[in-house]
């Protein structure tokens, strides 16, 4: 890779059932789908609600905030584009809205299970990363 | 409700073969899968146009339509694919079971070749994004630096070690006994011996996750042949009976983020299954092979069978358990982490020679009775308990 042709991140592979969601997230907003027949909410975007079965579907904002579920420290660029990154940490959080999330933890606190966090986009070149940080609410 | 007995030593391994194991082979995935394919049919006293079913493992190298077309099969009678990673091989032998049970045809060869050195997208990191089972994944955290499995399944043992008390040190009696077993065995990669030290220290790759916690890149080829029992009664080798099989699936299989409970896997709701129709109990069990992407991974699956309860795994593996000479010695071939990585299909030729008894200098003495376990994707799961036949 030379200075002239830096590495490029993989940017989403948008489906017309994620639309709505990357539509959000551009304009800095997280969104969700909810099942427009029972209400319940789920993530990642896909076609039927596996609990009444329709296809109903509505898009409703989430707060962005939750609690640590897990998390990784990255060490090693398994892609080259976030070779200069390293090491960085991968942050599951169970949003409060009842799915979780995976995005980037942007906070000099170490993660722990059950930390309250907030999260929300942030762009970077040909995206946005979702990023959570500590809750200080 | 399905019997819980019906595929009860119904169906036996009569054949099985292996290419030899390395990086930068000079054959194509093919005919390191065709070389395997082969001597397993040779082993079980086979001509190759006498396969009447055919299961290839991931189609990542030859179709159904490949193995008659070289091997002049007149009346193949049975193919289907099982597409679920690392779980496929032990998913097959379920499949092949049920498929020789039935009467559908008589003898099923499973194979699977792989030449990683030579493919286009080295990296499993870059690979598995090809991949439509992993699309949940590739869309939603790829784009933000979750690229390769170590960095997907890392949170799963984190959290178990959070929740748990599960240590590094634990991680460390998973690797060391399996490099142990590959020095015994003529066929492994890995030739020089580890300690919990080396383990210890070997470089971070995503957190809990050293590289030593890590399976192998590797090129090579397995193959199996399933039987019926009627078909194998004259067979060259001992037979050796799948006496309970089962595959099970996690909630959210697509994404590890999402399932409800994530450090439980597919096969959890595989074992019970597997245990109830071969009418035996973890206790029962002499020797085991198991799926190990990861050094957790071992863990977590001895727990999800029941040989422990949860959150136990990990002083399960201590104190020498797993090791030749153990309780129950674990990964007698040197396993994904020491031997090779060929999907696991090498954890079921191992326990089948093992229950023929003849695995060399790591035969495990008198076994009769062990099991098999396979782990793909994001968490599916297989087991098989197999007895001597």
């Amino acid at each position: 890779m030379s200075a002239l042709n830096p590495p490029v991140k993989p940017s989403p592979q948008i489906t017309e059932l994620s639309r709505p969601y990357w539509d959000a997230a551009a304009q800095g907003r997280l969104v969700l789908q909810q099942c427009g027949a029972c209400g319940t909410v789920r993530h990642y975007p896909r076609l039927l609600c596996s609990v009444c079965h329709s296809d109903a579907v509505t898009w409703v904002p989430a707060s962005g905030r939750g609690r640590v579920h897990s998390w990784t420290v990255a060490h090693h660029a398994f892609h080259p584009a976030f070779a200069a990154e390293l090491p960085y940490t991968l942050v599951t959080v169970d949003l409060e809205e009842g799915v979780r999330a995976l995005g980037r933890w942007n906070s000099d606190a170490a993660p722990a299970i059950g930390l309250g966090t907030v999260g929300g986009f942030v762009p970077r070149e040909g995206g946005v990363d979702l990023v959570f940080t500590l809750d200080c609410a | 409700m399905p019997r819980h007995d019906w595929l009860r030593d119904k169906a036996c391994l009569s054949g099985v073969g292996e290419t030899a194991y390395l990086r930068g082979a000079s054959k194509s995935a093919f005919e390191l899968q065709i070389e395997a394919s082969l001597k397993a049919i040779a082993d079980a006293g086979l001509k190759p146009a006498q396969i009447d079913g055919v299961i290839p493992v991931g189609i990542v190298s030859g179709t159904a339509d490949d193995f008659i077309e070289n091997f002049g099969i007149t009346d193949l009678r049975f193919s289907a694919v099982v597409p679920h990673g690392g779980a496929s091989p032990v998913m097959a032998l379920q499949c092949a079971a049920a498929a020789v049970a039935s009467g559908a045809c008589n003898h099923v060869l499973i194979t699977f070749g792989r030449n990683i050195s030579a493919a286009a997208v080295h990296k499993a990191g870059a690979r598995i994004h090809s991949m439509p089972q992993f699309h949940f994944v590739t869309e939603f955290e790829y784009p933000m630096g979750a690229i390769a499995p170590a960095q997907l399944y890392a949170p799963m043992a984190r959290r178990h070690m959070e929740l748990y008390g599960t240590t590094v040190e634990q991680f460390g009696e998973v690797a060391v006994a399996c490099r142990e077993h590959a020095l015994l065995n003529g066929n492994a990669v890995m030739k020089k011996p580890i300690t919990l030290e080396d383990h210890a220290n070997s470089r971070m790759i995503s957190d809990p996750f050293r590289l030593l916690d890590s399976s192998l890149e590797s090129d090579g080829g397995a193959a199996v042949i399933v039987s019926s029992a009627e078909a194998a009664a004259d067979s060259p080798q001992r037979r050796v009976f799948i006496s309970g099989v089962a595959e099970g699936h996690p909630d959210s299989p697509g994404s590890i983020t999402q399932r409800a409970d994530m450090t439980s896997l597919g096969l959890a709701k595989a074992a019970p299954r597997a245990f109830a129709m071969a009418g035996v109990t973890p206790a029962d069990i002499q020797v085991a092979e198991i799926y190990d992407c990861f050094t957790y991974a071992v863990i977590r699956q001895f727990e999800d069978m029941g040989f422990c309860a949860k959150g136990e795994g990990g002083p399960f593996v201590q104190g020498g358990r797993l090791r030749l000479g153990g309780a129950l010695p674990t990964n007698t071939h040197g396993g994904l982490l020491s031997q090779a990585h060929v999907w696991g299909l090498n954890h079921v030729v191992e326990l089948v020679r093992q229950l023929r008894g003849t695995a060399g200098r790591a035969q495990v003495a008198g076994a009769e009775l062990g099991v098999v376990t396979g782990y793909g994707d994001m968490g599916d799961g297989a087991l098989a308990i197999m007895r001597r036949g």
